[in-house]
């Protein structure tokens, strides 16, 4: 797996090979046949030990070289794969001729988080799956890196645009409450506020950013990302509570009973981690994902000097396949564990992680126990983690979803040693809200029941991101906080 | 910024504090506890019940026991000053409701304080309230005159006898289970091991009996998972499914055990552990 390339060569072979194309009247034959631009990150010895941010982003010369992949088809199929419609050949189309202001402004048109959409979106399942040089090629991965190109974007604009409060119009008098800091709640506190509404984020955390501060590492995304994003919004005048639990400290209806809001958008989130229900699951050691990667990145406890203590281990089970799950194994690395496993139950080509993220942590070391399932989990007599008990699975017959179903081979039951488990096997909504609003529908997998426009059962309370989809994406939970925010601006004239 | 309005030290290692905290303070009901974190960027965030509360003044009561980093760090802390966060009222609410026989409450040590506002709210609904108060020494009990104050019946109990009756909090409970009128309830706060053992002691009886758990806690919202404890063979979270718990239920054994898990680290002994162990040692 050592095809790792150091930046100063990707950046050394990309200005070299823009030298020649720029030069070229280039075709879409000749298009094609430009690689695909490395993501430079940092050399994984290094990372391991270390809480950076493993991807370091494009040269200006890889964007060139990058951009001038892109066919500008006509139709555009990446935009359809775009759950906010990014006008994507428009952006590079302006990012290859250097002219990155606009490009920026393009890609801020749709969305307002590039510089955290382009860092963790899944665009090999969204615009680079669509995009027809991927189909062409017969691989989404090599696709234009639309991604790639839009953070570049974003973080040149961040470095060389200074920070201004946008215009705004004079206050409507009306007050508008959202419940959560995530990218859910943040973006539509944006449109409202810039809609004229006083706008409140109440959050229960004592840091804004939702799942994208307790739960994304910084080494996949900086927190002064998030700051940045957080900061402008209070420029603008957004007013944030936090240490504050709506449902608590306050009930929904007190909200608007009592403190004078005309609406509400709840962006809760998916906060409630789901446990397999096996054998061994509250021994010593065994910790939820959410609770592993909170106590790493929000409490920071890979700082030596931070007071909350986080579990040492050398050997590290993590049972999952998704972004969490390589999220929670790669923080496991550098918080010094030497071996450390992924348990999934499927192959590689099933795992929900960005493709990415697989191929860093396997750089990193990780060891990957596909068609594996765990059974139990044994402990010691202190009671603490000694092992976890496997069970071996293979492609069973398609089902009607056409997926091969894993089926588990009989007697191949097999224990790895290990002293910490992480299952991370996903996270459904926190009942919080649920029990402390009466009126207030939910679905039978407990998410909040909305209507096209993210309308709830009561009147003027919205809801979006994960509360409403079930554990998604963040460009979801962005989307659904425009639509809520022109909703509730339709509401409230 | 939670301003600290008051700190008064009530033994050796355990403190009061009233903390500005207005809508807390106006919400929280008996039972229910907080999450404080004294710095932000590197503080840890930990759970204290809220043992007092004054909604028109605006305050809330902690009383807590210097046994870590944390609460050490709080203990240094002078009226003044702030601290970083206060998040509540978190957990659900104990239940109060009329009894017809007597409400027995157990406090151990540094228990009492989550137990005053259940004692008051048994008080102020007229049930016949008997409260149970050990200590290992008569420095280390707290509360008694308020305590006194509230309940039909005080029995206190130190280890060493200094103070009341010398005998372990069971002892008493025992009796109170086997008396004509026996408890309608029992809510036990104290260390684990008091816990489970008043739980042993009433549950012969088939005394409904209430504890209130004490696990590690990061979140406080029911994010985390790190909290749960298993409930007559099933997970329950204690900060948003308790922490008041059916103690006849709870496997205190495996609670014990998840309150050891950073115990390497911390480096330090907690005081609760000493005295647990004490108990336990007694006991045999
Ligand atoms: C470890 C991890 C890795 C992920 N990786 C990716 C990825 O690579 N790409 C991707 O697209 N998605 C990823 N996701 C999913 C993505 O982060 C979520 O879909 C997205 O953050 C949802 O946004 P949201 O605004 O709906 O909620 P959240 O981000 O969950 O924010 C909700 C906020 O509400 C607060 N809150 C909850 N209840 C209350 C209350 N009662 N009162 C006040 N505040 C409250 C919470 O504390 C939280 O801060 C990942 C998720 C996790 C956990
Ligand atoms: C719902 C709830 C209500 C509580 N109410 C009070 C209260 O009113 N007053 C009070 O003094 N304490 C209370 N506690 C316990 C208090 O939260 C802990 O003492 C505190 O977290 C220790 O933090 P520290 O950093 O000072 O110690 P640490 O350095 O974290 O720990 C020191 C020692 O204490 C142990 N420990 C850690 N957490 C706990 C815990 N939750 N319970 C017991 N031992 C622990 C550690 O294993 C270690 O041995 C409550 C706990 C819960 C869950
Ligand atoms: S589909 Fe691909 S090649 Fe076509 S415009 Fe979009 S990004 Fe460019
Ligand atoms: S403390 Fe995190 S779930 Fe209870």
């Amino acid at each position: 797996m050592s095809n790792y390339k150091a930046p100063e060569i990707l950046e050394k072979e990309a200005s070299e090979l823009w030298d020649t194309l720029k030069e070229t009247e280039l075709t879409p034959k000749s298009r094609r046949d430009i690689p695909q631009q490395d993501m430079p990150s940092q050399d994984p010895d290094i990372r391991r030990g270390n809480m950076e941010e493993v991807a370091v982003g494009y040269t200006a010369e890889q964007v060139f070289v990058e951009s001038a992949r892109c066919l500008q088809c006509k139709n555009a199929p990446c935009i359809n794969g775009c759950p906010v419609s990014i006008d994507i050949p428009r952006f590079i189309k302006e990012a290859g001729d250097g002219k990155f202001g606009p490009a920026i402004d393009v890609i801020k048109e749709s969305s307002m988080l590039p510089a955290i959409c382009g860092r963790v979106c899944p665009q090999e399942k969204q615009c680079m799956e669509q995009c027809t040089l991927g189909k062409i090629l017969k691989d989404p991965e090599k696709s234009v890196a639309i991604g790639r190109i839009e953070r570049f974007l974003a973080d040149w604009e961040s470095e060389n645009r200074p920070e201004t409060a946008p215009e705004l119009p004079p206050s409507n008098g009306k007050k508008v409450a959202i419940v959560g800091s995530g990218p859910s709640g943040l973006t539509a506190a944006a449109d409202l506020r810039k809609a004229g509404f006083e706008v409140t984020i109440f959050e229960a955390f004592h840091k804004p950013g939702g799942v994208t501060v307790y739960g994304i590492p910084e080494f996949r995304l900086p927190k002064a990302i998030v700051e940045r994003e957080v900061e402008g919004l209070m420029r603008m005048g957004v007013t944030f509570e936090n240490n504050f639990l709506v449902g608590r400290t306050r009930k929904l209806k007190d909200l608007m009973e009592k403190d004078g809001y005309n609406a509400v958008y709840i962006a809760s989130g998916a906060g409630l981690p789901k446990f397999m229900h096996i054998e061994g699951e509250n021994l010593v050691g065994v910790f939820s994902a959410n609770e592993f990667l909170t106590r790493s990145n929000l409490m920071k406890a890979y700082d030596s000097n931070a007071a909350t203590p986080i579990y040492q281990a050398k050997r590290v089970a993590v049972f999952g396949g998704g972004n969490v799950a390589m999220d929670a194994a790669r923080t496991a690395v550098r918080m010094g564990a030497e071996e450390v496993h992924i348990i999934y139950r499927r192959t590689e080509k099933e795992m929900p992680a960005r493709v990415e993220e697989v191929h860093h942590a396997k750089e990193e070391g990780v060891i990957f126990n596909l068609l594996t399932s765990p059974v139990r989990i044994l402990g010691d007599e202190d009671g603490r983690v000694r092992a976890i008990e496997c069970l071996k699975y293979e492609l069973g017959e398609p089902d009607e979803s056409g997926r091969r179903k894993p089926v588990p081979i009989e007697g191949s039951e097999f224990t790895i040693d290990v002293e910490t488990c992480i299952p991370a096997i996903g996270n459904t909504s926190n009942p919080l809200i649920k029990q402390t609003t009466p009126g207030l529908e939910f679905t039978r997998w407990g998410t909040i029941e909305v209507d096209e426009n993210q309308k709830t059962s009561l009147d003027h309370v919205f809801a979006g991101g994960d509360i409403s989809q079930g554990a998604a994406t963040v460009i979801l939970a962005m989307g659904d906080g425009r639509k809520a925010a022109a909703a509730i601006i339709e509401d409230l004239k | 910024m939670n301003k600290i309005l008051e700190k008064k030290q009530l033994s050796a290692d355990v403190f009061r504090m009233k903390i500005e905290a207005p809508l807390i303070a106006e919400e929280r009901k008996a039972g229910q506890f907080l999450i404080l974190q004294v710095d932000k960027e590197l503080g840890e965030r930990i759970p204290l019940t809220i043992a007092n509360a004054d909604a028109q003044e605006g305050f809330i009561e902690i009383i807590f026991q210097a046994v870590g980093a944390t609460t050490r760090q709080l203990s240094r802390k002078e009226a003044g000053e702030s601290v970083e966060a206060v998040l509540g009222p978190l957990g659900q609410p104990t239940v109060i409701e009329k009894k017809d026989g007597p409400v027995v409450c157990v406090g151990g040590g540094i228990g009492v304080a989550p137990m005053h506002p259940i004692v008051e709210a048994h008080h102020k609904i007229g049930n016949r309230v008997i409260t149970i108060m050990g200590a290992r020494n008569k420095d280390l009990l707290i509360m008694e005159d308020e305590m006194k104050a509230l309940s039909d019946e005080l029995i206190i109990c130190t280890d060493d006898g200094s103070y009341g009756r010398k005998d372990l909090v069971t002892v008493p409970l025992k009796e109170l289970c086997e008396s004509d009128t026996p408890p309608a309830e029992v809510i036990a706060i104290g260390p684990p091991i008091m816990m489970k053992f008043c739980a042993e002691t009433t549950r012969p009886y088939k005394v409904h009996t209430m504890v209130s758990l004490n696990t590690i806690m990061v979140d406080g919202t029911g994010m985390c998972g790190g909290c749960r404890v298993s409930i007559g063979g099933e997970t329950k979270f204690v900060c948003v499914d308790g922490p008041e718990f059916d103690g006849h239920l709870v496997d205190f054994d495996n609670m014990m055990m998840r309150l050891k898990s950073y115990k390497n680290q911390e480096a330090h002994r907690c005081n609760l552990d000493i005295e647990a162990e004490k108990l336990e040692a007694e006991r045999k």
